[in-house]
């Protein structure tokens, strides 16, 4: 499937992301921790947002990844503060508990060919809920005021995954999550899962007569997505040492997921990443921005947080109607286009579904 | 906190009953708008918040309440009509779910612009209308005047779709997108002219709700989500359905309230929602397509 240049390319590729923290420490040693914050943030967001894509890109698109990250966080710093449970198992049991409430939503869902908008806003339920629910145990969860992981070693500990005043080793952490993700997008993308789905998301009907188990496919893409999601939201949570249901879980975050996903591309490996390095980019520059300006402090005060929000929505707005395949989708495009012109066009079409094949 | 069948039981059913009239005159909106260019608008409820401070402003800039209330209609009646030209036009062709996320973008639009404009303060009307107590049960003026309204108002809606010719033109859109437009029906003005009547209902839905609740820019994430899940329930598109299912839900939320921490009342009538979805996928008065 992949040429030898290309995965030349990619080497070189992750070498770079790789080699990001010496280039902050070289570049930007005065601001080391905040750049290297930037680039946590990047890849971890990057990590949740591919995990949606895996569904999303098969036309399911849920509302309800926002619950899978509130149960991954929550459910381990739970587990952590009030059962002595170290993360490396509190983990795993918040993912399998994302797993099974995504598969009880998922499986009716799907049994009963609850799809389109009928599906986003019954997941959309489902976010709600958890968020609900979580706040309603608020003797446990803080409630709306967010809870802490119990400190342990001075914050930095295997035993408790505690990760957070070495920022070098938590970009490491992030970043070896965030391949894990790309991975995973990619086998997915070369199993013959992807087929059934994609035949499944054009024609059910058509894709059930030659064959396709479309419950077991639609089922085991969600508890991997349900999955992954759950254990982003984990390793937020031990990463920021602070969780409420405004960053981790409810219908904000849900839609902030399918608004990164859309801006970088939904049907390509890096499109989350790219939307992951758009949205944060684009919020943390409004934000140096507005602080390093006194004339938009003074025009926009405390609201001014409120400005990227804005920009989100207006952005997605225009990214729907005028570029739905994304950044990197459309950028893909006019690369294929410029280097159609260049060559001839249907021996690349062939050469394309030789490897395709292969 | 206990639950018994005692007065102030009777007290939060009853209460529900009244909070269902303002749920189900919101769920109105966002049903015709569904019902005709099939269309959810994920940011109604931010709509109305527009219409909140709209009213609270012309109120405060010295207007009596109801000529305050008639321009909160006017301005998210015409909120409404743009939002279809604007957003909603360009995309009418395109996947569902892609016209719902477009006006998830709206509705993080009109959030952040709401709170650049006027600042995340609590603000209110500071209009009390007071309560009355029938037998040790308080109820307030605002709630039986919204229930009130409510009702009026769909009684309203049901006469101008059925008895005008503008409402027969709109009922028969509904039913056949592609036949009507060969009859000679505009149907590009009767998609303008019901996101209008949409975005109206949801002012006056405003003008009820300033008088019970503060007015702040994430308010519409309190009401938005119970909405649709109204007009899920009740069948998207179906008027009367969704009209019964605001009486279900908000009796969750009512009698759940009471019983144990509000949040567990909204919980659980979230949890009811994908139950019931469950068991009858197209709501309970949609048609099975």
């Amino acid at each position: 499937m992949m040429t030898s240049a290309s995965r030349i390319a990619a080497g070189i590729g992750l070498l770079a992301v790789a080699a990001l923290p010496l280039a902050v420490h070289t570049f930007f040693a005065d601001a080391e921790k905040y750049y290297l914050h930037l680039l946590i943030q990047i890849l971890l967001w990057a990590f949740i947002y591919t995990g949606w894509s895996l569904m999303g890109r098969f036309g399911l698109t849920s509302l309800g990844h926002g619950a899978f990250t509130g149960i991954g966080a929550y459910v381990t710093v739970l587990l952590w503060n009030y059962a002595g449970l170290t993360p490396w198992l509190g983990m795993p049991v918040s993912i399998a508990l994302a797993v099974v409430v995504g598969l009880l939503v998922g499986y009716p869902c799907f049994r009963l060919r609850i799809t389109g908008h009928y599906f986003a806003l019954l997941t959309l339920a489902l976010t709600e809920f958890i968020r609900l629910s979580i706040i309603g145990l608020r003797d446990y969860t803080g409630g709306s005021l967010g809870t802490q992981p119990r400190r342990y070693d001075g914050g930095l500990s295997l035993y408790a995954f505690q990760f957070e005043p070495n920022r070098v080793l938590a970009f490491y952490i992030v970043f070896a999550l965030w391949l894990l993700g790309i991975y995973i997008w990619l086998r997915v993308d070369r199993s013959m899962d992807r087929y059934a789905l994609d035949a499944a998301s054009q024609d059910e009907d058509a894709a059930r007569s030659v064959g396709v188990d479309v419950m077991r496919e639609k089922l085991k893409v969600t508890a991997l997505s349900a999955g992954m999601c759950a254990l982003g939201g984990a390793v937020f949570g031990q990463y920021q040492m602070y969780i409420n249901t405004d960053t981790i879980a409810g219908l904000g975050l849900s839609l902030n997921i399918v608004f990164a996903v859309i801006a970088g591309g939904i049907g390509v490996a890096l499109g989350p990443t790219v939307g992951a390095v758009f949205t944060q980019v684009l919020a943390e520059g409004l934000r140096v921005a507005i602080q390093g300006s006194a004339t938009m402090k003074a025009w926009f005060g405390s609201s001014a947080l409120a400005i990227d929000q804005g920009l989100y929505g207006l952005l997605l707005i225009l990214f729907i109607i005028y570029m739905p395949k994304g950044i990197l989708g459309t950028g893909i495009d006019w690369w294929r286009r410029w280097r159609g012109r260049a060559a001839h066009r249907p021996a690349q079409d062939q050469a394309v579904t030789a490897n395709r094949a292969a | 906190m206990d639950c018994q069948l005692d007065i102030f039981f009777l007290e939060a059913v009853l209460n529900g009953i009244l909070l269902a009239g303002l749920l189900a005159l919101l769920a109105l909106g966002l049903n015709l708008i569904f019902g005709v260019i099939d269309v959810v608008w994920i940011c109604y409820a931010e709509v109305v918040m527009i219409g909140m401070y709209g009213i609270n402003f012309a109120y405060k800039g010295g207007l009596p309440f109801l000529l305050a209330a008639v321009l909160g209609i006017l301005l998210t009646a015409a909120a409404g009509a743009l939002l279809h030209y604007l957003v909603i036009r360009p995309v009418l062709d395109a996947a569902p779910i892609n016209q719902l996320l477009v006006t998830g973008g709206v509705l993080f639009f009109l959030q952040a612009a709401a709170t650049m404009a006027f600042g995340i303060e609590f603000k209110t009307l500071g209009i009390r209308l007071g309560s009355v107590i029938v037998a040790d049960m308080s109820f307030s003026w605002a709630r039986i005047l919204a229930f009130l309204v409510a009702l009026a108002c769909m009684l309203v809606l049901w006469l101008f779709l059925s008895r005008t010719y503008m409402g027969t033109a709109i009922r028969a859109i509904a039913q056949d997108r592609q036949i009507m437009p060969l009859m000679g029906v505009d149907s590009r003005k009767l998609y303008l002219v019901t996101s209008a009547i949409g975005g109206g209902l949801a002012g006056l839905a405003a003008s009820l709700m300033v008088l019970q609740y503060d007015i702040y820019p994430q308010v519409g994430l309190q009401f938005g989500p119970l909405i649709f899940m109204i007009c899920v329930l009740g069948g998207l598109g179906s008027m009367i359905g969704g009209f019964i299912a605001s009486f279900i839900i908000s009796e969750f939320i009512a009698v759940g309230s009471s019983c144990f921490h509000t949040e567990w009342g909204y919980a659980v009538a979230f949890l009811f929602f994908m139950v019931a979805m469950f068991i009858r996928p197209q709501g309970l008065f949609g048609s099975k397509s």
